[in-house]
């Protein structure tokens, strides 16, 4: 299925199994020594657990130039990456990872005129706020299966993945452990608390654990904010545009901001890492996928603060099809990394009884 | 004399305490320092320009070139491993400006530091990730009994003291601990284990040093010590280029001389030349040759060098943790001619870890292979090269290329020497055999169930004995007492404490020890 990398990690693992010195860094090492022997399923399980903190490669006596040329956060990088191609739906979807540049610019090519389009030519007689631009009909049949078809396909992904690495069934408390896991990021602390080693080789930092944070949070907080919107409007036929007070805003205004900052962080700190330490032919698809997570928070926060300008006009079609590219691409590029990383999390809690 | 070492500036004191982070202390101290006529060169020695704060300069990864190094440090440090960091960290701390001569390139930085995993502390009760308490006396029998008396008690007495004191002050400047590996189970109480390991330790000490103001230089070789009453010179090669130095004090941490094959041979015997080096191919002895020559008094046995039993497809230099092999005491172990030599199950591994190192050594070719089957396979650490795997004996011996019929007669001698009665992996349980020569003493249980799997057993070398003679300041000593200006750490001289044999993780107290007295010592000298 994805051999050559299944083959270069079962070989750096067995180094790592016989030496064990970087067994409090994150989860990896304990599930990986308590293992003699490594099935396909236990290696896959590895690369989606490894957070790619980066305190193993520097800690590690057989680097390059030793013979050895341990590279544990590379080869987890190339299987991770492979065995999501693997695991996509439909298959023949997934070559996109291998073109997330591409896509990005594609899908927003695609989505921006698409939108625009459909706001000239199908621009509703009445309305308020950014339903005179579209009206809310008009979104919900773009964005309802935009948003749905690809969590399909993400579940059918996770559930092979689940398959593959023996997950079993799956026990309430440890998806609840991983919930805790991925929320506090404990796997970017470096068992000590003082953070990975990312952007200045091996000097410990909390940025990109807190930063990563930021994103996450900022990420969950706008979904909050889209989902609240929608309670408000069909619960209680409450429409938008809604007050500076009001769910949506409460939710998704300080969202955008940590999503801004948490993205924009991001993507410094890996113009600062070492590309080598990941997967060098996939770093410009993944940069890519960070500044597009930067544009949709950005383009909204835009968007609100140009509430009742001309600017709306084109505003809402831009951040609309932002949105639009980063939903149809979530199977197939880096931001599957967060369904991954949480299922792997919840296989790794299952593991201990 | 050189003008001596100064007090601590407030920029040495903001340095080694930042107040803020370390690049923001420099945004605001290079143009205070610029103001009041100082050199504003950075912490890692560059000259920044005019308008450049001195930490733009100060980028990642910058290692000190021939045209940025001192010539005159007030303390020069001759190697980079645990012990040299210790010192050098300890010498810039105490107001000393530093100078420290790493031979190896930045990535293999470290000298056998890097293949250690933690070091032995006396603790009067729980310490950090240490358990329960680990005392003086306690600490003393263990060593005691390993080098069978042949110990300075005063001055492991004074490592074993000064160790616990050794914890904390690793924290400080960087070193972080994790508790006990898994398999290491019984060191969890004397050692402390370092997150990530021995790199891990020593990537911190640099980083450390570098904040603080010590010029680190990779790749620079020290080829001689001019010696009279005092060091007055120091020849060294850097960036390819010879270079003389006149520190005012010199601390020599440059470890053995294991790596140097000839000198093995020459030491040991031509047998040497089939043993496998540990650690570092950078530790060649050549400082120490250089003082020895020069009449700087000797401490320990010149022709021995602590060796183990490690998997014989280890690599000729630096394989380090993941060459070991503990399959030894539930194994029956052959030489080439397919015969025993010696009492597989004398002892728990850990005990009789290094006594293998020598009994291989004395077979023929250097070499021996550890037979198991089956039911032993999961009771120790797995190795780093999957071992020979074969159904029968015969094919097993093939593989291994030792004569089949005399392997086949060993192991069923063996076999039918075997008794019943309870095994018990973990402790010495009794299991012998009766009327077998040489007999094994404990876990002897026949190797009868396939497969059958087979690791080829070589000595490897660890460190060396030969050192340098210092007293409780770490400062060496000549044929007229101490060098004024030479103090010496690590396994340079840790001779002068451990005569033979070796406790698991007391080389690196003695470094961290030594390293620091010396440090302190030698900045003292030149204030």
């Amino acid at each position: 299925m994805f051999d050559d990398a299944l083959s270069e990690v079962r070989r750096q693992a067995e180094i790592c199994n016989a030496c064990r010195y970087c067994e409090g860094y994150c989860s990896v090492f304990p599930a990986m020594f308590s293992k003699r022997e490594f099935q396909d399923g236990d290696l896959t399980q590895f690369a989606s657990l490894c957070h790619n903190c980066r305190g193993c490669y520097y800690a590690c006596q057989y680097t390059e130039p030793h013979e050895f040329a341990l590279n544990l956060p590379r080869a987890l990088a190339e299987l991770r990456h492979e065995s999501w191609k693997a695991f996509a739906w439909p298959h023949g979807l997934a070559a996109l990872f291998d073109r997330a540049g591409v896509a990005v610019a594609a899908g927003l090519t695609l989505a921006f005129a698409v939108l625009f389009w459909t706001a000239s030519a199908l621009r509703p007689e009445s309305g308020e706020g950014f339903y005179a631009v579209m009206s809310h009909g008009l979104m919900v049949a773009i964005f309802a299966p935009a948003f749905v078809l690809p969590l399909f396909a993400v579940a059918i992904s996770l559930l092979r993945y689940w398959r593959m690495t023996g997950g079993g069934t799956l026990r309430p408390r440890a998806l609840w452990d991983a919930c805790r896991a991925a929320g506090s990021m404990q796997d970017l602390s470096g068992g000590h608390g003082d953070g990975c080693n990312f952007e200045d080789e091996d000097r410990y930092s909390n940025a990109r654990r807190h930063l990563h944070q930021a994103t996450l949070y900022g990420f969950l907080l706008c979904f909050a904010s889209t989902v609240s919107g929608t309670v408000l409007h069909y619960g209680f036929g409450l429409e938008a545009p809604y007050g500076p007070f009001s769910m949506p805003k409460l939710f998704g205004v300080p969202g955008g901001i940590l999503l801004c900052a948490g993205t924009a962080g991001l993507a410094w700190l890996k113009a600062k890492a070492d590309p080598e330490l990941g997967m060098p032919r996939t770093w410009g698809g993944e940069m890519a996928f960070v500044l597009l997570l930067f544009a949709v928070s950005a383009t909204g926060l835009a968007l609100y603060a140009a509430t009742g300008s001309f600017a709306v006009e084109w505003l809402l079609p831009v951040h609309l099809g932002t949105v639009l590219t980063f939903f149809l691409l979530t199977p197939y590029s880096k931001m599957v990394h967060g369904f991954y990383r949480l299922a792997a999390l919840a296989r790794n809690a299952n593991r201990q009884p | 004399m050189r003008p001596s070492g100064t007090a601590l500036t407030p920029r040495d004191r903001l340095l080694r305490e930042p107040c803020l982070p370390p690049k923001i202390c420099h945004l605001i101290l290079t143009p205070l320092m610029r103001r009041n006529s100082v050199s504003p060169a950075c912490v890692c020695g560059v000259e920044p320009r005019v308008w450049q704060p001195c930490a733009w300069s100060c980028r990642r990864g910058h290692a000190m070139t021939l045209s940025t190094i001192t010539r005159s440090p007030d303390v020069l440090v001759v190697g980079g491993g645990n012990a040299a960091l210790c010192a050098a960290i300890s010498a810039r701390e105490a107001g000393a400006s530093v100078l420290l001569l790493e031979r190896a390139p930045k990535p293999y930085r470290g000298g056998n530091s890097r293949h250690t995993r933690n070091f032995r502390c006396m603790h009067a009760g729980p310490l950090g990730q240490l358990t329960d308490a680990y005392g003086e006396d306690e600490y003393l029998n263990d060593l005691l009994q390993v080098t069978d008396g042949r110990t300075d008690e005063t001055l492991a007495r004074m490592v074993i003291r000064r160790s616990a004191d050794c914890y904390p002050w690793m924290e400080t400047h960087g070193v972080r601990f994790q508790p006990s590996l898994s398999g290491t189970l019984s060191l969890s109480r004397t050692n402390a284990f370092f997150l990530g390991g021995g790199k891990a330790l020593v990537n911190a000490y640099y980083r450390t040093a570098e904040r603080i103001g010590v010029e680190a230089a990779y790749d620079s070789e020290v080829k001689h010590l001019a010696l009279a009453d005092r060091i007055s010179e120091v020849h060294a090669t850097i960036d390819g280029q010879d270079v003389v130095l006149e520190p005012g004090a010199v601390v020599v941490a440059s470890g053995g001389f294991e790596a140097d094959i000839d000198w093995l041979a020459r030491a040991w015997g031509e047998a040497a030349r089939n043993f496998l080096i540990r650690g570092t191919p950078y530790n060649r002895g050549e400082v120490l040759r250089d003082l020895l020559d020069q009449g700087i008094e000797s401490v320990g046995d010149p022709t021995q060098c602590h060796a183990v039993a490690i998997d014989g497809r280890a690599p000729r230099f630096d394989g380090g943790i993941v060459t070991r092999l503990d399959c030894v005491p539930f194994s029956v172990v052959v030489n080439k001619a397919g015969k025993r030599f010696y009492d597989e199950g004398e002892d728990v591994w850990p005990k009789r870890y290094a006594i293998w190192g020598r009994l291989v050594a004395a077979q023929p070719d250097q070499v021996g292979y550890a037979i198991i089957d089956a039911k032993s396979r999961e009771l120790f650490m797995p190795s780093v090269f999957p071992p020979v795997e074969a159904n029968t004996i015969d094919e097993l011996a093939r593989k291994l290329r030792l004569p089949e019929d005399v392997v086949r007669q060993t192991v069923d001698q063996f076999n039918a020497a075997c008794v019943d009665g309870s095994f018990h992996p973990t402790e010495l349980d009794g299991l012998g055999t009766t009327g077998l020569d040489p007999p094994k003493t404990n876990w002897a249980r026949p190797i009868t169930e396939p497969p059958f799997f087979g690791y080829e057993l070589r000595p490897g070398v660890t460190f060396t004995y030969l050192g340098i003679k210092v007293d409780k300041t770490a400062q060496a000593l000549g044929p007229d007492g101490p060098v004024e200006n030479l103090w010496a750490a690590g396994e340079i001289m840790a001779g002068s404490i451990l005569g033979q044999g070796y406790l698991a993780g007391f080389g690196m107290a003695i470094g961290a020890v030594f390293g620091r007295v010396a440090g302190e010592s030698a900045a003292a000298h030149v204030r």
